[in-house]
């Protein structure tokens, strides 16, 4: 079986002490971050990527991924004893996470999500291992009509399960498009929107914009609010095992999470948090045993199947990214950045000519997951004590490891002065209720998406119709009209709506 | 005529605002033809496309009910403010700023300013727990960031080292 050589390869790559260590100190500085309340996987993997720069690629991206993983349950740790969602994904786990932190049972509410977790990070794996030489090979019958059709699909997919305003969605990943051609066009040369400053001319730094959107429009954000409106539950979190009622409960309900959240995916964009939500309503709408709680109460199975669907998502997202080098939501567009920045260019011809890296990436995603059940649940007591940190000591500590990131980027000081004009625009998108997610990941396709256009334009002579008349581009234009209409239908429209205000 | 939703009506101006001024930007390079693509192309119908977008958001914002209005709400000026402020400091303080003869003032004071006017932002100041709490973030950014990743930042002021 070609599926378990490659996988032995990977893990013959992934298990050398080297990456191993760079796996766990990936998990354990993601976790570490993630777990600070208001920083979502976003800001914590743009902070924590020049940390990686002087590494060599297999072991900067082995990082890279640990620190995602990491990022993502400090994320749900966060959720569950603050309230605090910190990302979109996590926002159901909120739900009956809380609750139970609030009877005290903070700690099988902890360990289910890291269980879930682990076992559709395993299952996610396979998949990815599965699934990836078949969607290479059709991606290289994929022309440049092809490509602008997969990302015109992958924006409206993610703009289509994004919370909120479906056109303010689809304007900020116009603006990031348009963000993203600023600097010297590689067809003619002209540098544009530079304003003659010299360092405009290459490009606007991606992690410019994630720092300053997401790190400090966010810090800003949050200290616009009084801070008696964070309740920790800190005090209460004695035993760490879920009963083995709760263990009842629990195994088909992350099994049912698993299978939605790997189907789910498959759909480009926002897929983990709509996995997270379907999860969330398929098991309040199965029956509840007798003498469960009531989910909303502190029902573990409704903090187990999401975090479970949700990280099956995250491990299947990394698809499209390592077989099409099309990212399909904004952390995979800061990994295209971050690969980029090690000189791989995301896309079919990383797993032909570079398979260590493919498959040495892939086994170190599931020792991640592993690393994080064994690292995790033990070391609760550490993170718990993180979230007691004031957060007049947290913040002034992010703005400065924020600072710190951007300007080792280039070595540059303009890199901070831009980081401040983002900064005062990501408060503006906040105050004016935009998301600003989609504009990063619009901001990462603007130029690609631009030098795909040109190329079947040139190839047809100009001919528009070629996004139409070859197969394989029409149909996926047809999928992104599909998805648009379904979303505009008016019962899906109010269910959509339903599902993210349900609290 | 009434304004339904501020938060649209604001961010519907905004994005007209950045895809007019784009549009202009692009229409000043070479356009070129469909099958020649000039530089000005993609952007010019991005900066259109986003324009009609942000028209439509603001026109819906003016007859489609939304709850309590939607308010921006005040703007948080001193987070705001002290925040940007510590980081523009922080740069300036490592890289110098030739312009008004400033020299490059290095890491361990820039951590210093910058923690001192970031910290201005929160709700209380206290000048004791301020100080420890650069001090620490010095050491550990000096231990982490030059010894261990050897990151090249100027640590000492350049009068100093030199």
């Amino acid at each position: 079986m070609d599926l378990f050589n490659n996988l032995a390869l990977g893990f013959g790559v992934a298990f050398t002490l080297q990456n191993l260590m760079y796996a766990f100190i990936g998990c354990l500085l993601g976790t570490l971050i993630g777990v600070l309340p208001g920083i979502g996987p976003l800001a914590t993997i743009a902070m924590l990527l020049p940390a990686t720069y002087a590494l060599p690629p297999v072991a900067a991206l082995i990082m890279l991924a640990g620190i995602y993983y990491g990022a993502q349950y400090g994320g749900s740790t966060t959720a569950i004893l603050v309230n605090l969602p910190g990302e979109s994904s996590s926002v159901v786990t909120v739900i009956d996470g809380y609750q139970m932190a609030r009877q005290g049972r903070a700690g099988p509410a902890l360990a289910a999500a890291g269980l879930g977790s682990f076992f559709a990070g395993c299952v996610g794996t396979l998949i990815l291992a599965a699934f990836a030489a078949p969607l290479t090979e059709l991606a290289f019958k994929f022309g440049p009509a092809e490509y602008f059709s997969l990302m015109i699909l992958g924006l409206i997919g993610a703009v289509v399960l994004a919370s909120g305003s479906l056109l303010k969605a689809v304007a900020m990943i116009v603006l990031g498009l348009l963000l993203g051609m600023v600097g010297t066009d590689v067809n003619s040369g002209v540098a544009r929107f530079s304003f003659d400053v010299a360092e405009l001319t290459d490009g606007i730094g991606f992690i410019v914009i994630a720092m300053g959107v997401f790190g400090y429009g966010e810090i800003i954000s949050n200290l616009s609010k009084p801070e008696s409106e964070r309740e920790v539950f800190t005090a209460s979190v004695t035993g760490l095992m879920p009963t083995k009622e709760d263990f009842k409960n629990m195994v088909p309900a992350v099994l049912r999470g698993t299978a939605l959240g790997s189907l789910l995916v498959i759909l480009p964009g926002g897929g983990a948090v709509m996995a997270a939500f379907a999860a969330y309503t398929l098991e309040k709408k199965t029956k509840l045993r007798p003498g469960e709680v009531p989910f909303g109460k502190g029902n573990i199975r409704g903090v187990a199947a999401p975090e479970a669907a949700n990280n099956a998502g995250s491990q299947t997202s990394f698809i499209p990214l390592l077989t099409l080098g099309i990212p399909p939501n904004a952390v995979m567009a800061l990994m295209v950045g971050a690969m980029t920045i090690h000189n791989i260019q995301p896309g079919p011809q990383v797993m032909t000519s570079n398979p260590e890296l493919f498959w040495g990436l892939v086994a170190s995603m599931w020792i991640g997951n592993l690393m994080l059940v064994v690292l995790n649940l033990p070391l609760i007591g550490i993170w718990i004590k993180l979230l007691s940190v004031p957060y007049r000591w947290l913040f002034p500590s992010i703005v400065l490891f924020c600072a710190i990131g951007v300007y080792s980027t280039n070595n540059n000081t303009f890199d901070i002065w831009m980081v401040a004009i983002f900064g005062v625009i990501g408060y503006l998108f906040i105050k004016l209720g935009t998301e600003p997610a989609p504009l990063l990941l619009g901001f990462i396709l603007g130029p690609m998406m631009e030098e795909y256009l040109r190329r079947a334009l040139l190839l047809s002579r100009g001919d528009w119709s070629v996004f139409v008349t070859r197969p394989l581009s029409a149909g996926l234009l047809a999928a992104s009209l599909v998805l648009l209409a379904l979303v505009l239908l008016p019962s899906v429209k109010a269910k959509r709506e339903e599902a993210f205000v349900e609290e | 005529m009434n304004i339904k939703s501020q938060k649209d009506f604001f961010s519907g101006l905004m994005f007209m605002a950045a895809g007019l001024a784009f549009a202009w930007g692009a229409s000043g390079y070479p356009i070129g033809k469909g099958a020649r693509m000039g530089p000005g192309y993609f952007p010019l119908v991005l900066g259109v496309l986003l324009a009609l977008l942000g028209a439509l958001i603001t026109f819906r914002a003016m007859v489609v009910n939304a709850v309590d209005g939607d308010k921006v709400g005040r703007f948080a000026w001193k987070p705001l403010v002290f925040i940007i402020a510590a980081n523009l400091v922080f740069g300036a303080a490592l890289g110098g700023l030739p312009s008004i003869g400033l020299p490059s003032l290095g890491l361990i004071v820039g951590i210093f300013a910058l923690t001192f006017i970031a910290s201005n932002a929160g709700e209380e100041f206290k000048f004791k727990e301020v100080t420890i709490l650069a001090t620490i973030l010095a050491a550990l950014s000096y231990a982490a960031f030059i010894l261990l990743l050897k990151l090249q930042l100027p640590v000492w002021p350049a009068f100093v080292t030199a």
